[in-house]
């Protein structure tokens, strides 16, 4: 456990360094003006306000698409439906550079211009999965007499979604969402491909990392990015709680 | 049987909803349809404009991708220079799955049959949590802390145990300049980030050991070595496998562990970055790729086979 914690601590600790380029331990001195440096960088914001729309957008279309393809898969039995969940596992099953060079190669034979959507669609390809994995997890829980009964009801498909599916179905899309969101926002291989000349927050970080000097500034964004991640998937997973006992719902890797 | 008021003809929206239920091949297409154009239009015409891109081939002087049929990439591919890289890589992927297996089996054995239901809840989330969670962060953590000056190297000073890992870093084929700069500190990082994907899967796998089996297995004599091996192995092989997936693909691809750690010498996810974005010839970076990508495909449809999927 602490092997896997012990890390995290010492990245908080080297943001305070008085130090410029050095990692010595224990730091001979702490000091917060690393914190000021960072917020004045406009590239910082930069990067940050990408990263931001990026991961938002990519949550939009992996929830619209996953939950979609986990709907059709659990309510019908098809030529292909094993296929389907080999499909979607794919982009993710498979190393990072692959999906990143294919996609880089097809948008450049296709002539699209590298920028905010092609960053997007890049992500919503290996994020869908997630959000498929979790609703399909939900579905097979859920009683299918809960859709009939409806519809004997009397209620129509939309209101059979908005008062039987959707409550059924919230937490778990959320916690989908959520760690849409955050391997989107975390991610870099991918990115960088398909990124063309933009920066996202871990390119930003990346980029910096072989300039001896302000070492600490990269620190202190890095522990922005330990916020903006670590806190919402920690909701992600305390909402697919109930599940403690199977506890797989909301796991599947990433790549 | 609809109980809509007599006389009163159906809206629109009943009307939609009572065709899509008369007819579930339209409603599956319409659920469909988005998501698989979106994986094949998208991601597996991509897969296949990056096989194109293979068979073409950089021309040296105008720097341009001439696009005919070729097989002189794949020619390339096999020079000395880049075989290595590919053995290296795969060599680095073995081991590195190998010693995550090793460290992730005694804690998922522990979750799966000793923890008390909160106890494992608390590892589930200490341990899904770095598995979604800051990458780049803990990989940048463990430049720190194995720098020259760092922490490690201050505890082992205080431990006195600074010479042995000089020795090991100044041992030949694993070791380099420093920890970081050494196949040691790399081999250590990538355990490290991928530790969480081995000992999920393995948990699971193990969950799903009946302890009776094992009670069994005991009561008819055999010590507890011969049940590990002939029961709780074989049934936490597919854990093993899926987690390994996960380990072997994971190392395949990444090139920024490698251009953060580790000597100069390249693997494959640094090649083909290198040759896609500064030498500008994706032919060969495609060509690269395809080579782990060949790699999981054959490890995937085996883990297929031995059911591994289901214990994800």
């Amino acid at each position: 456990m602490l092997f896997l914690y012990f890390p995290l601590a010492i990245i908080i600790l080297y943001a305070f360094n008085t130090q410029s380029s050095l990692f010595t331990f224990p730091p001979p001195g702490l000091t917060t003006e690393w914190f000021g440096v960072a917020f004045r960088d406009p590239s910082m914001w930069a990067a940050l306000r990408l990263s931001l729309m990026v991961a938002s957008l990519t949550t939009l279309v992996a929830l619209v698409l996953g939950s979609l393809l986990a709907a059709a898969v659990h309510r019908s039995r098809f030529f292909g439906r094993e296929a389907i969940s080999f499909l979607v596992l794919l982009p993710i099953a498979l190393p990072g550079i692959v999906t990143g060079i294919a996609l880089r190669s097809s948008f450049g034979l296709a002539g699209v211009p590298f920028g905010t959507w092609t960053i997007v669609i890049a992500h919503a390809t290996f994020c869908m999965v997630i959000v498929y994995n979790n609703a399909l997890a939900r579905f097979r829980r859920m009683s299918p007499n809960l859709t009939e009964a409806s519809a004997d009801l009397g209620a129509s498909g939309g209101q059979t979604f908005r008062y039987v599916l959707m409550p059924n179905l919230a937490t778990a899309l959320l916690a989908g969402g959520i760690l849409a969101f955050a391997l989107s926002f975390d991610e870099i291989i991918v990115t960088t491909f398909t990124a063309g000349q933009q920066q996202t927050l871990p390119i930003w970080i990346f980029s910096r990392l072989f300039r001896p000097r302000q070492r600490p500034v990269t620190n202190v964004v890095a522990i922005m990015v330990i916020a903006l991640t670590f806190v919402p998937i920690l909701v992600s997973q305390l909402l697919t709680r109930e599940t403690a006992e199977r506890p797989r719902e909301g796991v599947r890797g990433r790549a | 049987m609809r109980l809509t008021e007599p006389g009163r003809p159906p809206g629109l929206a009943l009307r939609a909803s009572g065709f899509f239920y008369r007819r579930p091949v339209a409603r599956l297409l319409l659920l469909l349809l988005p998501g698989v154009l979106w994986l094949l239009v998208i991601y597996i015409a991509s897969l296949g404009s990056m096989l194109a891109y293979s068979f073409w081939r950089l021309e040296e002087f105008t720097g341009l991708v001439v696009r005919e049929f070729t097989l002189r990439t794949y020619a390339q591919l096999l020079e000395p220079a880049n075989r290595d890289i590919i053995v290296r890589t795969a060599a680095m992927a073995t081991a590195v799955s190998v010693a995550c297996a090793i460290l992730a089996f005694p804690l998922a054995y522990y979750m799966a049959r000793y923890a008390s239901p909160r106890m494992k809840t608390a590892l589930y989330l200490v341990i899904i949590m770095p598995l979604w969670s800051s990458y780049l962060v803990r990989a940048l953590a463990w430049r720190q802390i194995l720098a020259n000056e760092g922490i490690l190297n201050w505890t082992l000073e205080r431990l006195g145990l600074d010479p042995v890992v000089r020795a090991l870093v100044g041992a030949p084929l694993v070791g380099g300049p420093s920890i970081v700069q050494s196949y040691i500190g790399l081999f250590i990082a990538f355990v490290y980030l991928w530790l969480p994907f081995m000992i999920l899967p393995v948990q699971a796998a193990l969950e799903r050991v009946p302890p009776s089996y094992l009670e069994a297995s005991g009561d008819l004599g055999a010590p507890p070595w011969l049940t590990f091996r002939r029961i709780v192995l074989p049934l936490a092989k597919p854990g093993l496998i899926a987690g390994s997936v996960f380990t072997f693909s994971l190392t395949l691809g990444d090139f920024i562990l490698p251009q953060m750690f580790g000597t100069s010498a390249f693997f494959i996810g640094q090649q083909v970055f290198v040759q896609q974005g500064v030498i500008g010839n994706l032919p060969l970076a495609a060509a690269f790729t395809l080579v782990p990508m060949v790699i999981m495909f054959a490890y995937l449809l085996l883990a297929r086979r031995t059911g591994a999927f289901e214990a994800l």
